[in-house]
């Protein structure tokens, strides 16, 4: 099954420390297991635009989280088993310790 | 010659209790389609009411029902593959046609149900999911059954289901028991939805009592079927703790009311009517959890300290006797656990019956003064006992009243209106013959 991790900041999590970063190591265990497929992070809300399209009106306007302290700072797609191999893969993400990680199946179009 | 009715009646009763979760859970395992696996267990239920009667009940009753359920998810699933012809039914058809007919005697059939009540209870599922998806699938109860245990209506209890049963399928929730790095964590949430089905079942507030008592009795079960699954594994003596103190609350199950069905304390009931057997066995496998957690040096949990306490409580012969200087010590072992504002309520309690009122009520006071209980009505009930066991009568009537206004049911609020009128009456009669005075004398 393919699922999306959502890399979200945490205003209460533990104070990020660069030297307990092992995202390198991360990416290297997923993409040598075939779980990783493809990740990246993300610019801060704040570079966010959002489209709204209503009676044939274009609306762009800033957002959409701008009230919220918690963001999706990252994503990563993966291939896993099942949820428990998702949950072990989003476990030792650093993110899950500075921030932390929504797990969403992806649902197929068509299914 | 054919059975009674009634006879076919009862076997088919204990078939459904001994053999539902053991037969659903194989077919579960095998097809992967929960409502698939639980229609075929009906279907095989509803013909085995149909058939006995006139073909005698058969020697196996188990045997008998698995084959009824298996052939008919085979001819379910035959005429689904027939028309898509998909590869993977047709491979769950071979397994499900080379399927061990003996449910009973297939030790494959226990591990069906371990993974039966890992997977209701993972900790993806909301926590009211995995108790309703366990009562449901594990325990064989009726949605209406959980609906009016928990409350709700039968449409909402069953939306809940569907959607448990669809985050199973969509998220990809596992069929299994989990690997050995998980079984310590994910046993804990299932030992917390047991205690949660029981804590359902045993608290006085609300709802149909007719249902109440079948979910204690299925909490019951579940966690001795959960036991006689983790032997060996570091949660047993957990399990075993948690067993005992459903126990010792059970054996008093018959005199936490009296006949008017009003509120009888701990202190006031009547230990004659308490079930000893329940005690002993409870006391046995607390006996049991402390030596198998002490010879594999893992630290007793909150049910077993709470089992203690319990045992504390069920073996004193008298209220009297109870040896509270011990109780006050678990809570205090429990409150490092896990720490919470209600244990430290009781731990005052205790601290009271063991030291004297002084002692319970400075412990109560900076609580109350902490804010961390506010709106929870035992802490002024407590606070009012201890106030009119210092003879301050006056403020224990106060905190009584406090105490009634935010007690959640009828029988506590009539409890706690009735100590509040003794307290009254009792500081009337102290004005009118002021007896207590010494100047008076």
């Amino acid at each position: 099954m393919e699922y999306m991790l959502f890399i979200c900041t945490d205003p209460t999590a533990p104070k990020y420390v660069a030297a307990e970063d092992n995202i390198a190591e991360w990416g290297a265990e997923m993409e040598s297991r075939g779980v990783a497929l493809h990740g990246d992070r993300l610019r801060p809300v704040s570079d966010a635009t959002t489209v709204t399209v209503r009676g044939g009106e274009v609306l762009v306007s800033d957002g959409p989280f701008a009230e919220t302290k918690e963001w999706i700072a990252g994503y990563d797609i993966i291939k896993c088993a099942d949820l428990d191999e998702a949950i072990e893969v989003a476990s030792k993400h650093p993110m899950a310790r500075f921030g932390k990680i929504e797990i969403r199946p992806v649902w197929p179009l068509g299914e | 010659m054919a059975p009674e009715l009634t006879d076919v009646q009862t076997a088919v009763a204990a078939a459904s209790t001994d053999e539902t979760a053991r037969i659903t859970a194989t077919l579960i395992r095998v097809t992967g389609d929960w409502n698939l696996a639980e229609d075929c267990v009906q279907d095989a239920f509803a013909r085995a009411l149909a058939d006995w009667p006139e073909r005698g009940i058969p020697r196996n009753p188990g045997a008998w029902l698995t084959t009824v359920a298996k052939n008919k998810a085979i001819d379910r699933l035959r005429s689904a593959a027939s028309e898509k012809r998909a590869v993977r039914e047709l491979a769950i058809l071979t397994e499900l046609e080379g399927l061990a007919e003996e449910g009973i005697s297939n030790p494959a059939a226990d591990d069906d149900r371990l993974r039966l009540i890992h997977t209701c209870c993972h900790p993806a599922l909301p926590l009211e999911a995995r108790v309703a998806l366990t009562l449901r699938t594990v325990a064989g109860l009726t949605v209406s059954e959980i609906a009016r245990a928990f409350l709700v209506s039968e449409a909402t209890m069953s939306k809940r289901l569907v959607r448990a049963r669809a985050k199973i399928r969509d998220a990809g929730i596992p069929y299994r028991v989990p690997p050995p790095e998980l079984i310590s964590e994910r046993t804990g949430g299932i030992l917390a939805v047991l205690y949660l089905m029981f804590n359902e079942g045993y608290s006085a507030t609300g709802g149909d009592s007719l249902i109440r008592e079948p979910l204690v009795r299925e909490a019951i079960r579940l966690t001795r079927l959960l036991l006689a699954l983790l032997s060996g594994s570091p949660q047993e003596p957990e399990a075993l703790g948690l067993l005992a103190l459903m126990l010792f609350h059970h054996a008093r199950r018959n005199t936490r009311t009296d006949a008017a069905g009003d509120l009888v304390t701990l202190e006031d009931q009547n230990r004659e009517l308490w079930d000893s057997a329940a005690i002993t066995e409870a006391t046995t496998l607390l006996a049991t959890a402390e030596r198998c957690g002490t010879s594999r040096r893992i630290q007793p949990g909150s049910y077993r300290v709470q089992a203690a306490i319990a045992a504390c409580h069920m073996t004193a012969r008298t209220s009297d006797t109870t040896d509270f200087a011990r109780v006050a010590a678990l809570y205090d072992t429990l409150a490092r656990i896990s720490p919470s504002p209600v244990i430290e309520l009781n731990r005052a309690v205790a601290v009271a019956m063991s030291q004297g009122p002084e002692a319970g009520l400075s412990l109560i006071e900076q609580l109350d003064q902490s804010r961390a209980l506010e709106g929870y009505y035992l802490l002024p009930a407590a606070k009012a006992d201890l106030l009119r066991r210092l003879g301050r009568k006056t403020e224990a009537s106060h905190e009584y009243r406090r105490a009634r206004e935010l007690a959640p049911s009828e029988v506590e609020r009539r409890y706690l209106g009735r100590r509040l009128a003794e307290t009254l009456a009792e500081t009337k009669e102290k004005n009118e013959t002021p007896t207590d005075d010494p100047q008076q004398r």
